[in-house]
């Protein structure tokens, strides 16, 4: 029998009553933010804070090879680090199972999206562009999944596109934007005591048996990922389909209204 | 993901090698085949040649990872360099080998009946020799013999098989060349006994129908595969009987 903690028990006892630790309903998403452009330096850049999860991303794209499989085509590289700063439970060295997941999750996502035309990102034979994406986890509460993707697509919508120009890239002065599709968002579901809750946070992560994330625009499921041993009923992943196409309008939105 | 050379994948209603859309390629496992290891199986789904070991229950070392209510697991899925019809790929984990490690251990994390070794250790190893796609799915339901074979408890015996999209069209189990041109890949582990979704991983674009639509198909899928896994665990013990009745 696993021992079970008065954080778990006093968790669950809130769920049998249809709220959470911040008075959120079982389906809410916490409070979100958004600032984009908070690394000037980088050509694209948001932090997303979702509660207290906040996250950090990044964008650099810089001249490179094409993969020999894909001549034509440029290099979307997402990679994601959990920052030892954002929690006593992450540590230094190389990136662990979590961090690549997370970051191959971000990066399934946007890729399925189409959001971004690799094709556009070819400048001549033998040179492509290089896109890096990368989110930086500043404070863990748990979802990075959803915070990171928004954090991503935000950093994306509002990126700036450098030129190729004798030989010379140009970062300054007259540059367009970069090029984006349909924003791609994700929502993450956790299952605890056969509860199923959006967003969960630090405490709940602790004690899901069981995690779902799927990432859609707004008609087509893009993506999904489900972690952690536990297990889902096909009906639980329906069911939880059909939450993610109304909540991710939500997150539609905000990222909709950084463009305006 | 589609390129812009996509070659036809469905011709007459029949797929590049002869498949129809819900049929699975040939399964055939075998158990014990390594000798050293406390279970173990090879698996040739398709053209993919995939062994998968076990080792343990033994200590946890080091101490630290040590779970004084239960048994962890530690599973590595690597590939070959000389697998793939590409070029030597670079041994040793990757990223992608690392999440496909990863989420087959949260499969058999959930089966293992992990209590009975507090502070143990049970090691997962799959080989991946030859790929031609859905490797990780083919690893798994490997995995699940060696382990069933090991004779560690186990609450079932998973199986894995991964549902594509061509088109508008959901097919079953894609080789390596469909799943580079596909528009949508799912691979899902299932256990048998409670049809409970273990492991679920999507990319490309599904509508919320095709999803429902692949994981039925998944799981009577699941029939077939299930009995090749039973059947392999039972050959060795039927051989015997042969010799007894001579």
């Amino acid at each position: 029998m696993k021992i079970r903690t008065i954080t778990e028990d006093y968790i669950r006892d809130l769920l049998a009553q249809d709220t959470r630790e911040d008075g959120r309903g079982l389906l809410d998403y916490r409070p979100i933010s958004i600032k984009t452009n908070a690394i000037p330096n980088a050509e694209g850049s948001a932090q997303v804070t979702m509660g207290n999860t906040k996250v950090l991303a990044g964008i650099k794209i810089v001249v490179g090879s094409p993969m020999p499989d894909k001549p034509n085509e440029g290099n979307l590289i997402t990679s994601a680090e959990l920052l030892p700063i954002a929690s006593e439970h992450f540590e230094t060295g190389p990136p662990s199972p979590e961090a690549i997941e997370l970051s191959r999750v971000i990066d399934r996502g946007i890729r399925a999206s189409g959001m971004i035309d690799t094709k556009a990102l070819f400048i001549e034979e033998e040179k492509v562009w290089d896109l890096f994406i990368d989110v930086y986890t500043l404070n863990y509460d748990g979802n990075l999944f959803d915070a990171g993707t928004l954090a991503a697509v935000a950093a994306l919508s509002t990126c700036r596109m450098p030129r190729y120009e004798d030989k010379k890239v140009v970062r300054e002065g007259n540059i367009g934007m970069l090029k984006v599709g349909n924003p791609i968002t994700s929502c993450t579901f956790a299952k605890i005591a056969d509860q199923i809750i959006l967003d969960p946070d630090s405490n709940e992560e602790e004690f899901m048996s069981s995690r779902l994330t799927i990432a859609n625009d707004e008609n087509l499921v893009r993506a999904m990922q489900k972690g952690i041993s536990g297990a889902f009923s096909p009906k639980e992943i329906e069911s939880m389909i059909d939450i993610t196409f109304d909540k991710s309008k939500e997150l539609r939105k905000l990222v909709g209204n950084l463009k305006e | 993901m589609s390129g812009s050379e996509k070659p036809e994948l469905i011709i007459n209603g029949k797929r590049l090698d002869g498949r129809m859309p819900n049929q699975l390629r040939d399964i055939k496992i075998e158990t014990g085949v390594i000798k050293n290891a406390v279970g173990s199986a090879y698996i040739e789904w398709g053209r993919n040649k995939i062994v998968a070991g076990v080792y343990g229950p033994k200590e946890a070392l080091p101490k630290h990872v040590q779970d004084p209510e239960k048994a962890i697991i530690k599973c590595r899925y690597a590939m070959s360099p000389f697998s793939g019809v590409e070029d030597h790929s670079r041994s040793g984990p990757n990223r992608r080998s690392t999440e496909i490690s990863k989420v087959t251990r949260e499969v058999f994390e959930n089966v293992v009946l992990l209590e009975q070794f507090p502070g143990g250790e049970i090691d997962l190893y799959i080989d991946v020799l030859q790929s031609d796609g859905g490797t990780r799915a083919a690893g798994i339901t490997a995995a699940a013999v060696a382990l069933a074979s090991s004779g560690i408890p186990m609450s079932d015996i998973p199986f894995a098989v991964s549902v594509g999209k061509v088109g508008n069209q959901l097919i079953m189990d894609m080789d390596k060349i469909e799943d580079n041109y596909s528009d949508a890949d799912m691979p899902v582990a299932i256990s048998p006994r409670t049809g409970e979704i273990l492991l679920l991983q999507m990319d490309g674009n599904l509508t919320k129908s095709e999803v429902s639509a692949g994981l039925s198909m998944i799981k009577e899928a699941g029939e077939t595969i299930s009995k090749i896994q039973r059947e392999a665990l039972k050959a060795p013990y039927e051989k015997i009987l042969e010799r007894y009745k001579e």
